[in-house]
């Protein structure tokens, strides 16, 4: 399988020396050119899985194989966009993407390569300004347009439009479905909200929460593009919505019981 | 009203109630001298060169002392931001240092380089580099560790890492250390030469003390705080401003 994630434990001790089980025995298995939606309430340990696909975070035991290779440390081979662009500010946006090709290409070729994929975000017209010149959502396609600048196997999204607002989020997921449909890209995407999940992934892995584990794993056939498709939409929510609802009156109940000791 | 115009009115009527003060003899000229006067030992000064000669020198032995103090600081800060062992150690001592006037090292500096240059610039030097290494060392210890991550995610590691993302995101951060350092730097000039051997702008302020030229002594004193003022305004500030946007962090 193109991603193998296999048995991933994440454990972490607080400053008290209590053990928290953050992620236990996550197993996945999503083959190339798969979009994935990893859906589920906050602190269900989504945002750690992606981490550790890049390599930025270590699994307590476990392993994760991306296209044959075991991952230890960051690479190029995976692209990642965060919540926040990420982008450098003392560079103009097409410097930024230029960023990771600079050691494998002549300056010239990587000028080119980032004009392309700054064109595909359709933010051409903006190649010389500066990130405090551009919009949140701007700024964002830019960040997108990097990391597929660097051809990765994958692109790992941690909450993209998270902080953006709701027409600007509207808009960029009709260009991430085309951009996602025009490069072929496998995609594992973190999100905690059910109609993004739904009108982008061909399928939606949902999480519960303390400890992070795969509660359903869901295969999206709903035919693109959803918007079309209201009815079918709407019932899948609402089971996503049923799956979840456990979930969140468990992270509320926790919570009511700490206050009620502290 | 503009800011200008309030500040040009201001320092107007600072100055006509000198001059009306001195007119009415409020104060006796030897205690105060009038403007005028002020105005006559400024530009006898800069007649006969000797105030040209002063700021040269003065602004010599700045320059070199700042150049060093920027370079050294910004290598200290570096080194106290990489290394535990390091901050733990030269760190607090940089901070004690950080905390005494320059100046206070002028005996000893005496000592070792002789009553001249070497004496001032080491002072000089001492007063610029502490304020340097803890802004350069809180700019490195305060990138966003979001940078890094990206970062990393596109390739980058080790000194490449360093050189290409680390240092350029604490850039606001060395600007502010530059700025604070001339600062310190400035202040440290003007007392070790007022202590020590001419020319220079602090020489000029004690020889004419010496000799009961007050007019001088005030006029020295203005152009002291006007570079102050100017060099600060005018390159620091805006060079921050510019970079504060740039980086984002302007509110």
């Amino acid at each position: 399988m193109f991603i193998e994630i296999q048995h991933i434990n994440k454990i972490y001790t607080d400053k008290d020396n209590n053990a928290n089980t953050v992620l236990e025995d996550i197993n996945l298995e999503i083959p190339k050119g798969q979009f994935v939606s990893i859906l589920g309430p906050s602190g269900c340990g989504k945002s750690t899985l992606l981490s550790m696909i890049a390599g930025l975070t270590s699994a307590s035991s476990g392993g994760i194989v991306v296209d044959g290779k075991n991952v230890q440390k960051p690479g190029k081979d995976r692209g990642m966009v965060f919540q926040e662009a990420a982008l450098f500010p003392w560079m103009t946006v097409t410097e930024n993407v230029v960023f990771p090709l600079r050691k494998e290409m002549n300056k010239k070729q990587a000028i080119e390569r980032a004009r392309h994929f700054l064109q595909m975000v359709q933010l051409s017209n903006y190649a010389g300004h500066y990130p405090h010149e551009l919009s949140g959502g701007m700024q964002q396609r830019v960040s997108i347009a990097r990391s597929l600048a660097m051809d990765p196997a994958v692109l790992l999204m941690d909450e993209p439009f998270g902080a953006l607002d709701e027409q600007t989020r509207s808009r960029l997921h009709g260009q991430l479905e085309k951009i996602w449909i025009d490069t072929q890209k496998t995609i594992v995407f973190v999100t905690h909200s059910i109609q993004e999940s739904i009108k982008l992934s061909d399928r939606i892995v949902v999480m519960g929460t303390r400890p992070g584990t795969v509660i359903a794993d869901i295969e999206v056939d709903i035919p693109r593009p959803r918007d079309e498709h209201k009815q079918q939409v709407a019932a899948l929510e609402e089971r996503i919505m049923g799956l979840l609802k456990g979930e969140i009156d468990k992270v509320i109940n926790e919570e009511l019981a700490y206050e009620a000791r502290s | 009203m503009k800011p200008a115009v309030k500040r040009l009115i201001f320092f107007a009527a600072l100055i006509l109630f000198w001059g009306l003060g001195s007119h009415f003899e409020l104060w006796h000229e030897t205690i105060l001298p009038s403007p005028f006067s002020v105005w006559d030992a400024l530009v006898a000064g800069f007649a006969d060169l000797t105030l040209v000669y002063d700021l040269v020198a003065s602004f010599r032995r700045l320059l070199i002392g700042l150049a060093v103090s920027l370079l050294i600081g910004t290598a200290l800060g570096i080194l106290l931001a990489r290394s535990k062992t390091a901050d733990d150690t030269i760190g607090s001592m940089v901070l004690a240092l950080q905390s005494v006037p320059s100046i206070i090292w002028l005996p000893l500096a005496m000592m070792w380089f002789g009553l001249g240059e070497g004496a001032i610039i080491f002072v000089v030097i001492l007063g610029g580099t502490f304020v340097m290494t803890l802004n350069v060392r809180t700019g490195i210890k305060n990138v966003n560790p979001l940078y890094i991550k990206a970062a990393r995610t596109m390739g980058s590691t080790g000194i490449d890492l360093f050189w290409k993302v680390i240092i350029p995101a604490s850039i606001p951060y060395l600007v502010t250390g530059a700025r604070l350092a001339w600062a310190f730097a400035w202040r440290a000039l003007m007392a070790g030469e007022l202590l020590s051997a001419g020319p220079g702008l602090g020489y000029t302020l004690r020889y004419a003390s010496d000799f009961g030229n007050m007019a001088l002594v005030i006029g020295v004193m203005i152009i002291i705080g006007v570079v102050g003022a100017v060099v600060d305004q005018l390159i620091f500030q805006r060079i921050e401003k510019n970079v504060l946007k740039r980086w984002g962090l302007e509110s």
